[in-house]
């Protein structure tokens, strides 16, 4: 692999799990617990789906095969797709809604931390704008686990569950490839053990603050994302979101 | 408009004879056109007709919310997808907002909700049809918030404070979700395959009558229009509002290429005005009744929500409750 073909690799792994994210909230349209909830879900959806559309733009301009931003994010099948598991899960009731939020906001927040540095200056600017889009979903998904974890029996079972659901997808997000360690030595990527060591640390403390327990760093871990073998769910998430694009191929514009 | 047949309570209207010193005080007031604020006496009937008036426009915003989630999670490009959630999440804001211009008048959010939940507070028929294809989201940018429009910008002027601020900052909004509803019903007619310019017509086709519908009844049907009318809560007759917004469209219509399922529709040149056929008001009756085409999947939806999310806002308010003792302690 060469260090131009990781840096695609990257992008479209950055891109497609802000997409996928950002569609799974939007399916939640008029389903929230609350107004405020309704506002607040759109207004991270949107960050995700702004910062998704960022890292395919560039990916497009690098890969340089006639595809623009669109064609790669509506018009690749899903072994094509780079996204993490986690994000790819059903949004569940509000816990693992939340659940499923907080342990990717831990991860993109200290990814985005790092690539505001990167020694390329296309990705330090989108992620600069992206980390303080990061900070305030993180800082929202934490103060909710802590809500639930330490607000009622029901809530803390709820999150409970659903912290015991997902963690199995969390492995991905802290267990570096090929892909990763060759952007961490071009200067690009963060170092992976230190991204380890900062999700398994925020994580731990908030869980804690929440009444909460958290799994083993060394449970068994399902992945395969970063490499396009997904779950069942991915198929249908991309049937529903590249019907239109698929349906009419002749059509140019929207 | 996103407010149909707002019951006031009253049967006929006062003369000034009639009035109490403070009912003719703040008559006197409104019409001088000074703004009623919370704090100022009013009469009990003004306070509910608003408070039923903002409540339906707030819930408007909100069901408003489902026909286009309906779309949102196909949308056929990032820009096009951006735009549909900034929209939503516009909608969504305008919702909390009026909410809070309700709460102004001593009404509770909650309890208004329930009301909407058990049937006994209504939400603008339009959003009891369906979305059934991507220019449907066009058509409702364009004819739906446009109709909305009509009526809010005449609501700046309203006589209740609280409600004329949240119209100003809200036209401003819908205007923007006007003109890129129009946009994409545009982009499809000019540069789209047949299929997409199909699309288009078939969207204002469907959705062509429930937009003039948004007017509500007739001015001779509309037994609390006078009322609210004498206390500037409502400032231009729905045949009135509805004949501004054909007259605004119709040049709009031409201009996409497209046509109005209404074979009666023509310019009148010694009215000046556009003549239009007439609505099906038995579908209005039966809509705002319930039996309009997703009235009871909507209602099922929002009443889902609120139900299923009131164990997160328990946990919200123990564990506010929590940290404050731990503050206390």
């Amino acid at each position: 692999m060469t260090e131009q073909q990781a840096l695609q690799n990257y992008l479209l792994r950055l891109a497609d799990s802000d997409m996928i994210l950002g569609q799974r909230l939007c399916e939640l349209c008029g389903k929230a617990p609350a107004v405020e909830e309704e506002l607040a879900l759109m207004n991270v959806a949107l960050d995700l789906v702004g910062q998704a559309r960022n890292w395919y733009e560039y990916a497009a301009e690098l890969i340089d095969d006639g595809r623009d931003a669109d064609k790669l994010c509506f018009l690749r099948d899903a072994h094509d797709y780079r996204n993490l598991l986690l994000v790819e899960q059903p949004n569940g009731d509000y816990a693992v809604t939340m659940a499923r939020q907080f342990f990717f906001d831990v991860w993109h927040y200290f990814t985005m931390k790092s690539l505001e540095n990167a020694n390329d200056e296309r990705i330090a600017n989108i992620a600069a704008k992206a980390v303080k889009e990061a900070t305030y979903h993180l800082r929202r998904s934490s103060e909710w686990v802590k809500r639930m974890g330490d607000g009622t029996e029901e809530s803390h079972r709820r999150i409970q569950d659903a912290f015991d659901l997902l963690w199995r997808f969390t492995g991905e997000l802290v267990t570096p490839d090929d892909t990763d360690h060759a952007m961490f030595k071009a200067g690009i990527g963060p170092d992976p053990e230190q991204l380890k060591k900062d999700w398994f640390g925020m994580v731990r403390e908030v869980a804690a603050q929440a009444t909460l327990t958290t799994g083993a760093e060394d449970a068994w871990m399902y992945m395969g994302g970063k490499k396009g073998v997904h779950t069942e769910h991915l198929g249908f998430i991309l049937a529903e979101m590249q019907f239109l694009p698929r349906a009419y191929p002749d059509a140019t514009t929207w | 408009m996103y407010a149909q047949l707002v019951d006031t309570g009253t049967k006929r209207l006062k003369t000034l004879e009639e009035m109490s010193p403070e009912e003719r005080e703040f008559q006197e007031k409104v019409d001088a056109e000074i703004k009623i604020e919370a704090k100022n006496w009013m009469p009990d009937g003004y306070r509910k007709t608003l408070i039923r008036q903002i409540s339906q426009h707030a819930h408007s915003e909100i069901v408003g919310m489902l026909p286009e989630g309906n779309w949102v999670t196909r949308a056929p490009t990032l820009k096009r997808k951006l735009q549909l959630m900034a929209k939503i999440q516009d909608e969504a804001g305008h919702g909390l907002y009026l909410y809070s211009a309700m709460e102004t008048l001593g009404a509770d959010r909650d309890e208004e909700i329930q009301k909407l939940h058990d049937g006994k507070a209504k939400y603008s028929s339009i959003f009891n049809y369906p979305t059934l294809n991507w220019a449907d989201m066009g058509a409702v940018g364009w004819l739906v918030d446009g109709a909305a429009i009509v009526n809010q910008v005449v609501l700046q002027r309203t006589s209740y404070g609280p409600y004329s601020r949240a119209m100003v900052r809200i036209c401003k909004e819908e205007s923007f979700h006007q003109r890129q509803g129009y946009q994409i019903l545009l982009d499809m007619m000019r540069e789209g395959t047949q299929e997409q310019k199909d699309m288009v017509q078939d969207a204002i086709n469907r959705l062509w009558w429930p937009a003039l519908m948004m007017f509500g009844p007739h001015d001779d049907e509309s037994p609390n229009s006078q009322q609210s009318m004498v206390w500037k809560i409502k400032r231009k007759s729905n045949d009135e509002l509805r004949q501004m917004f054909i007259d605004q469209t119709i040049p709009q219509l031409e201009f996409l290429g497209c046509t109005a399922p209404d074979p009666d529709l023509k310019w009148n040149e010694e009215t000046g005005h556009y003549d239009f056929g007439d609505i099906n008001w038995k579908e209005f009756y039966d809509v705002l009744k319930g039996d309009g085409p997703c009235n009871r999947e909507r209602l099922a939806t929002r009443r889902k929500a609120i139900d299923e999310g009131a164990w997160v806002r328990e946990a919200a308010v123990a564990y506010a409750a929590k940290q404050k003792q731990r503050a206390a302690a």
